[in-house]
């Protein structure tokens, strides 16, 4: 569609800092022409919180419940990746038998957050059954979590040069059921969401980043996955016990032989990733080795250490959304010299760009959510025109225009 | 962009070891790097070594030295660059990866230049990656750094309204500790 030239006929959109999908804000400027996107700006800040700006004035156990607080759904992620920055940064190891049960609250983790991301996808176009559906089954996952950290959302698990909750025998007929359970709903769920025509017809083609573009704007995790980069830190750089697990890239061609990057291969993605996530929490049951679940469990000996401690080090470990990378540089002091938290939406936010253009108004919330950016929800959406003939959409209004286009398409 | 990746893809040797890896760039900047170590930290049951390679380098390569990581890797990813106050100077951390897609054959590269307070400029690298747009407009932001050549001079996390000439990140006078003591007079 052409529409520079004709600027007469283009119009700009803001939509935001309240934006059409999850929580959080991010204003998003689109120029409009017709139905279609031509160009659009993404702001962000509306939220900085300056948590390593108060990390820096903290010692390091603190700053794990501190990190804990960055994201609601990667709570485990952003402490764990701080631990393992300050681990190397200290020369610090961690029991093998840690480095198994890392990967079972990781991978606990990232069914809870797909899951989570399913439900919102279809709700944002329209199938509130399918979101019922998806939140009793994360319902499940989340009832694991709390049996096995305490806690449903913030589990407090993490301890530098370990875990702080260990996983005994009686414990596992627990974990099994409710594998058993997931597994058998996963069936129910990829039947939903893979086999239906209107999701087909709303997902397809829709949404669309390209390899090329997924490589150079430095997309990660799932977002990447489903363009075709195989891009995973879990077998790239193996962390914990990854490596000694039997797993492979997901990308979309697995299950379809083709991959398109468009919002149904990320649903594709994301969706094999909970089938691979119940698999690896099976096998770091069958392979787990005895041992201590800490280095030091003594808090104030573990900080007296860190306190001597010199050196600089990066965390890095694949969160539900894609890469979280930690930096943290201990001067011999109480606080971290410099703490640096790259969360993976900071990566998947200029994608966003190639993403929305050339796409419709009520394509908006779907493709926005396909990346499942940690940080938004609508409120209010206002439409000016150019000419000045101002009129707003709220959030129900564009999620309605969402809702009409799949009824349009179901007809 | 595409020139350097065209340079990269003829040339392209694939995985080199990390202890090559630092000889090819000694070899090819001398003294402009400054220190450079190779970090193996191990973890699981096998003992699977991770590499992580960090280079200290003078600021006047930074930029060469970026093109000739298109010789190691197609695309080199960038995660972020970190930045912190030291004494006179103000360092960056640039934290590259490259050889990924292949099952623990990943290397993370960490770049440390080093910028002189009284002047602190960087080239940016956004024509090489256009990704790191974010993180090199949140520097410009939080560390005062003035990144020559950046697409879009903008904010990026920190309000409009948020006063000239003060960072967040700094350690000295121009930080932002006295605003959050008296977070009532912000707006003044």
């Amino acid at each position: 569609m052409s529409s520079k030239t004709t600027s007469k006929t283009t119009y700009q959109l803001p939509i935001g800092p309240i934006h059409p999908a999850l929580k959080e804000p991010v204003a998003f400027q689109f120029e409009i022409d017709g139905e279609r996107i031509v160009n659009v700006d993404v702001e962000l800040g509306h939220v900085h919180r300056s948590v390593e700006w108060a990390g820096m004035r903290r010692n390091p156990i603190q700053i794990l419940y501190l990190a804990e607080r960055i994201c609601g759904i990667c709570s485990y992620c952003h402490p764990m990746a701080f631990a393992l920055a300050v681990e190397r940064a200290a020369g610090i190891d961690v029991p093998e038998r840690a480095d198994y049960l890392r990967v079972i609250q990781s991978e606990l983790e990232r069914i809870c957050s797909h899951t989570l991301w399913a439900g919102v996808a279809a709700h944002e176009i329209g199938f509130d059954s399918v979101l019922y559906l998806t939140w009793q089954i994360r319902e499940e996952a989340l009832d694991l979590t709390e049996y096995l950290t305490g806690n449903r959302v913030t589990k407090a698990i993490t301890m530098i040069g370990g875990v702080r909750r260990d996983v005994t025998k009686d414990m596992i007929p627990r974990i099994n059921k409710t594998m058993d359970f997931l597994k058998d709903s996963f069936k129910k769920l990829k039947h939903a969401f893979l086999d239906d025509k209107t999701f087909k017809l709303r997902s397809q083609g829709c949404g669309i980043l390209t390899k090329e573009d997924a490589l150079t704007l430095c997309a990660c995790g799932p977002t990447t996955r489903a363009s075709g980069v195989k891009k995973d830190t879990r077998l790239d750089q193996p962390y914990f016990a990854f490596n000694d697990m039997d797993f492979d890239y997901i990308t979309p061609d697995i299950l379809t032989g083709e991959v398109n990057g468009d919002v149904y291969d990320r649903i594709i993605t994301r969706l094999l990733e909970v089938k691979q996530s119940i698999d690896l929490i099976e096998q770091c049951i069958d392979k787990m080795p005895a041992g201590d679940i800490v280095s030091e469990p003594k808090i104030a000996k573990l900080l007296s250490v860190l306190k001597k401690a010199e050196g600089e080090g990066i965390g890095r470990m694949e969160a539900p959304r894609g890469e979280v990378f930690h930096y943290v540089k201990l001067d011999g002091n109480e606080h971290p010299y410099c703490w640096k938290v790259r969360a993976p939406t900071y990566s998947n936010i200029l994608p966003w760009i190639p993403m929305l253009k050339g796409e419709q108004i009520a394509d908006i919330p779907i493709v926005a959510a396909s990346t499942d950016p940690c940080m938004s929800c609508t409120n209010r959406v206002a439409v000016v025109e150019r000419g000045g003939n101002k009129y707003q959409l709220n959030k129900e209004e564009l999620h309605n225009l969402s809702v009409e286009k799949t009824r349009r398409l179901m007809k | 962009m595409d020139k350097a990746r065209d340079i990269g893809g003829k040339k392209m040797t694939k995985n080199l070891t990390p202890e090559n890896i630092v000889k090819t760039f000694k070899d090819e900047f001398k003294t402009k790097i400054k220190h450079s170590r190779i970090e193996k930290h191990s973890s699981g049951a096998k003992k699977y070594e991770m590499i992580h390679i960090w280079f200290e380098i003078d600021k006047n390569i930074f930029k060469d030295f970026v093109k000739q990581l298109f010789k190691l890797e197609k695309y080199p990813h960038l995660a972020v660059a970190s930045g912190y106050e030291e004494g006179k100077n103000i360092k960056l951390v640039y934290h590259f990866s490259i050889y990924f897609s292949e099952r623990g054959k990943e290397l993370s590269i960490n770049v440390t230049v080093d910028l002189p307070k009284s002047k602190p400029e960087i080239e940016t690298i956004t024509d090489l990656i256009p990704g790191a747009l974010i993180t090199e407009q949140e520097k410009q932001e939080m560390l005062g750094v003035k990144v020559i050549g950046i697409p879009k001079n903008e904010r990026v996390f920190i309000s409009h309204d948020f006063p000239e000439g003060m960072y967040p990140w700094r350690k000295d006078k121009t930080n932002a500790d006295k605003m959050a003591r008296n977070l009532h007079e912000v707006k003044k």
